[in-house]
C-alpha cells in the first residue's frame, strides 16, 4: 500500500483572492467571479465546497491548480505561491477526461510519462490499478469504461503523482445515485489510506455531509465564503442517522437564508 | 461488450468481436455451400460460352489468351467452392465478395457482347476485352516499369507532401503567431490545384521528374496541412489543462495530446492529400515526365493502341485503390482506441 504522511507541506491557503473575467455580452467590461475568497485547508483535510451553479466554485479550483491566475490575492501550497499548474495539485472534472487514445493502464501512467518519471515508478502503475479495482481493465480503451470505472481510473491517473492538494470538482456529479455512493466510500477511503488534502466541489449537499470534515458555502456570483460548517459526525457515517439528517436540515435552512439556489441546481 | 485483458496491445479485443459475430454458422449443407459460391462459378461458365460463340472474329492469339485466363477463374471458383466447406472464414468471405465478382464477370461478358459481338462500339477505340488482355500480355515489361516509375514517383512525392504538411500543420495549428502568418498564405496558395503550376514549375525546375515530385507534394500538402492545423487547434482544452494538472511540459502537450487528439482529422487530409495526389501524379506524367502510367497511357493513346490504354487503366485502378487500402489499413491500426466509438 503506498502510504503519504500528510505534512505541513500539504497545507492549502487562498487569501482574499479576487478573479473577474471579461463579460460574454460586453467585452469591454469585466465581471467580478470571485469576491475575496478567503480558504484555508489544514493538511490531510478533506473539505467541500458547496453553492449555486456559477459562483465561482470552478474557478476557484482552476486557480490553485494553477491553470488560471488571480486578479489580486495570494494563493499558497503549504508556503509556496502557486504559479502554474503542477504534478502536486491534482484535479479531477465531472467528466473524467481520460485519453480515449490511451488504454486504461497507459492513462493512469500519463502522469509519470510526462514527469519521466515511468522507469522507477513503474511498480506503482499496477498498484493503483488494484487500488482503485481495475486491474483487470489494463487493455481496455475508454470508451468501453462506464461512468464509475472512467471515473476511477481519473482517480487514479491524478493519485499517481502523489499529489499533495486532490482538488475534484464535481467527480461524481455525472453517476447514478448507487454508483454514486459506492463512489463516495471509495474516494474515503483513498483519501483515508493517503491522507491527501482533498478540496471537493459539489452539489450535493448529502455528500458533503457524508463526506468532509467541514463544509464551506459560497454565495451566489461574485462568489464569496458565506460561512464555514464543521461536521463533527463519527465516520463511517450513517446517512439515516438522526443526526445526519438534522444537520442536513439545518444546512438546508441556512442555504436558504443565503438566498441561494442550491436545492433546485441540484437536479 | 468488454474484453478483459485479452493481450498486450489490445489488438487482440477487436479481434474478438468480428470473430464472435453470430453469423458465423456451423460447417453448411452441399446446397448452402453451392448458392455460397454458384453466382461466380456460374458468371465465369456464361463469359466462357459468350467468348465461344463470339471468338471466331476475333484473332486466334487474343482468344486463346482469353480461354486460358477465364478457365484459370473457372478453376479458382471450383477450388475455393471446395476450401470453404471447412474454412468458415473463406465462406464468409465468399459470401460476401460472391456477388460482386460474379457482377464483374457478366459486366465483362457484357462488354464482350457489345464489342467484338455486335460490334456496336467503334474500333480501335473499343476494344474486346480478350483484347485489352493481350495487351496487358503482351506489354507488360513495360507497364511493369512504367508503374514501378509511378510508384517511385508518387511514394515521392507524397511522403515529401506528408511530412512538409504535417511540420506545417503542427505549427499553425499550435502557435498562434505562426497561424496569423501561415495561415493567409495557406488560404490564398493552397487551393491553386498542383496541376495549374506545371508550366511555371517546367521552367524552373532541372528535371521534369523533380518537379513532377514537387507538384504531388504541393497538392498533398494543402489538405494534410489543413486538416492538422484544425485538428491541432480543436484539441479539447481540457485534455490540456488535464495533461498540465499531470506535470505535463509542452513537448508532451504537443505529441502526446494534442497530436494524438488530431489524429482522426489527419487522417482525413492525408486521404484527401493520396486523392490529389494520384490526379496530380497522372496529368505530371501525361505532359513532363517521360515514363509512368499517365506517359503510358498517352503514348499508347498517339500509336491508336487502345488496348494498351484500356490495359494502363486496370493497372491504374489497381495500383491506385491498393495504395488506397494500404492506408485505409494503417489508419484501422492507428486508431483502433476508436473502434466501437464512431462507424467508419
Amino acid at each position: 500500500m503506498v502510504t503519504f504522511a500528510a505534512t505541513e507541506a500539504s497545507s492549502l491557503r487562498v487569501r482574499e483572492v479576487r478573479k473577474s473575467f471579461p463579460a460574454p455580452d460586453d467585452p469591454l467590461t469585466r465581471r467580478l467571479a470571485l469576491d475575496a475568497v478567503s480558504v484555508s485547508l489544514a493538511p490531510g483535510e478533506l473539505v467541500s465546497l458547496v453553492g449555486p451553479s456559477g459562483c465561482g466554485k470552478s474557478t476557484l479550483l482552476r486557480l490553485i491548480a494553477g491553470l488560471d491566475f488571480p486578479d489580486s490575492g495570494e494563493l499558497l501550497i503549504g508556503s509556496e505561491p502557486i504559479t502554474g499548474p503542477n504534478a502536486e495539485r491534482g484535479l479531477v472534472f465531472q467528466d473524467p477526461n481520460l485519453f480515449p487514445w490511451l488504454t486504461v493502464r497507459r492513462n493512469i501512467q500519463a502522469g509519470l510519462v510526462a514527469r519521466g518519471v515511468l522507469q522507477e515508478n513503474r511498480h506503482e502503475v499496477d498498484e493503483f490499478m488494484r487500488l482503485v479495482g481495475l486491474d483487470g481493465f489494463a487493455n481496455a480503451y475508454p470508451h468501453h469504461l462506464s461512468g464509475g470505472m472512467a471515473q476511477r481510473v481519473a482517480l487514479a491517473r491524478a493519485l499517481i503523482n502523489h499529489p499533495r492538494v486532490l482538488l475534484l470538482d464535481e467527480p461524481l456529479g455525472a453517476l447514478d445515485a448507487f454508483t454514486r455512493m459506492r463512489m463516495q466510500d471509495e474516494v474515503l477511503r483513498l483519501w483515508q489510506a493517503r491522507r491527501t488534502t482533498m478540496l471537493l466541489v459539489t452539489h450535493d449537499i448529502d455528500e458533503a455531509i457524508y463526506m468532509s470534515d467541514r463544509i464551506l458555502i459560497m454565495t451566489q456570483r461574485p462568489g464569496r465564503i458565506d460561512r464555514m460548517i464543521p461536521i463533527e459526525l463519527e465516520r463511517p457515517r450513517d446517512r439515516s442517522s438522526g443526526e445526519f439528517l438534522q444537520l442536513r436540515g439545518e444546512i438546508l435552512e441556512l442555504l436558504h437564508f443565503a438566498g441561494s439556489a442550491v436545492v433546485e441546481s441540484r437536479s | 461488450m468488454l474484453q478483459k485483458e485479452t493481450g498486450p496491445g489490445g489488438g487482440e479485443i477487436v479481434q474478438t468481436w468480428t470473430e464472435s459475430a453470430p453469423r458465423n454458422a456451423p460447417p453448411a449443407s452441399i446446397s448452402a455451400s453451392l448458392r455460397t459460391w454458384l453466382p461466380v462459378t456460374a458468371a465465369t461458365a456464361i463469359c466462357l460460352g459468350i467468348h465461344w460463340a463470339i471468338s471466331t472474329t476475333e484473332p486466334p492469339a487474343e482468344t486463346r489468351s482469353y480461354f486460358v485466363f477465364l478457365f484459370s477463374v473457372l478453376g479458382i471458383s471450383l477450388l475455393l467452392a471446395l476450401a470453404q466447406i471447412s474454412w468458415p472464414s473463406l465462406r464468409r468471405w465468399m459470401r460476401r465478395m460472391g456477388p460482386i465478382f460474379a457482377a464483374a464477370l457478366l459486366i465483362m461478358g457484357g462488354w464482350e457482347i457489345i464489342t467484338s459481338g455486335l460490334r456496336w462500339l467503334p474500333l480501335p477505340y473499343f476494344p474486346s476485352p480478350a483484347g485489352v488482355l493481350q495487351s496487358l500480355i503482351n506489354d507488360r515489361a513495360l507497364l511493369f516499369d512504367s508503374t514501378w516509375h509511378s510508384l517511385i514517383l508518387l511514394l515521392g512525392g507524397y511522403a515529401l507532401g506528408v511530412i512538409a504538411g504535417l511540420i506545417s500543420g503542427i505549427c499553425i495549428g499550435w502557435s498562434s503567431p505562426v497561424r496569423y502568418w501561415g495561415m493567409p498564405v495557406l488560404k490564398i496558395v493552397g487551393p491553386i490545384p498542383a496541376t495549374a503550376w506545371i508550366p511555371l514549375a517546367m521552367v524552373v525546375s532541372p528535371s521534369a521528374v523533380f518537379s513532377a515530385a514537387a507538384l504531388i507534394a504541393l497538392a498533398v500538402w494543402f489538405p494534410v496541412t489543413m486538416l492538422t492545423a484544425s485538428g491541432i487547434s480543436n484539441t479539447r482544452a481540457s485534455y490540456l489543462d488535464v495533461a498540465r494538472t499531470l506535470g505535463a511540459g509542452r513537448a508532451y502537450l504537443i505529441f502526446r495530446v494534442a497530436i494524438p487528439a488530431a489524429i482522426p482529422s489527419i487522417f482525413i487530409g492525408l486521404f484527401m492529400g493520396l486523392g490529389a495526389s494520384f490526379l496530380t501524379l497522372v496529368v505530371a506524367e501525361t505532359v513532363g515526365v517521360k515514363s509512368g502510367l499517365g506517359w503510358y497511357v498517352s503514348w499508347a493513346q498517339g500509336w491508336a493502341e487502345y488496348g494498351k490504354v484500356f490495359a494502363a487503366l486496370i493497372i491504374m485502378a489497381a495500383f491506385f485503390s491498393t495504395i488506397m487500402t494500404v492506408l485505409f489499413k494503417v489508419r484501422d491500426r492507428v486508431l483502433v482506441w476508436q473502434k466501437g466509438m464512431i462507424r467508419w
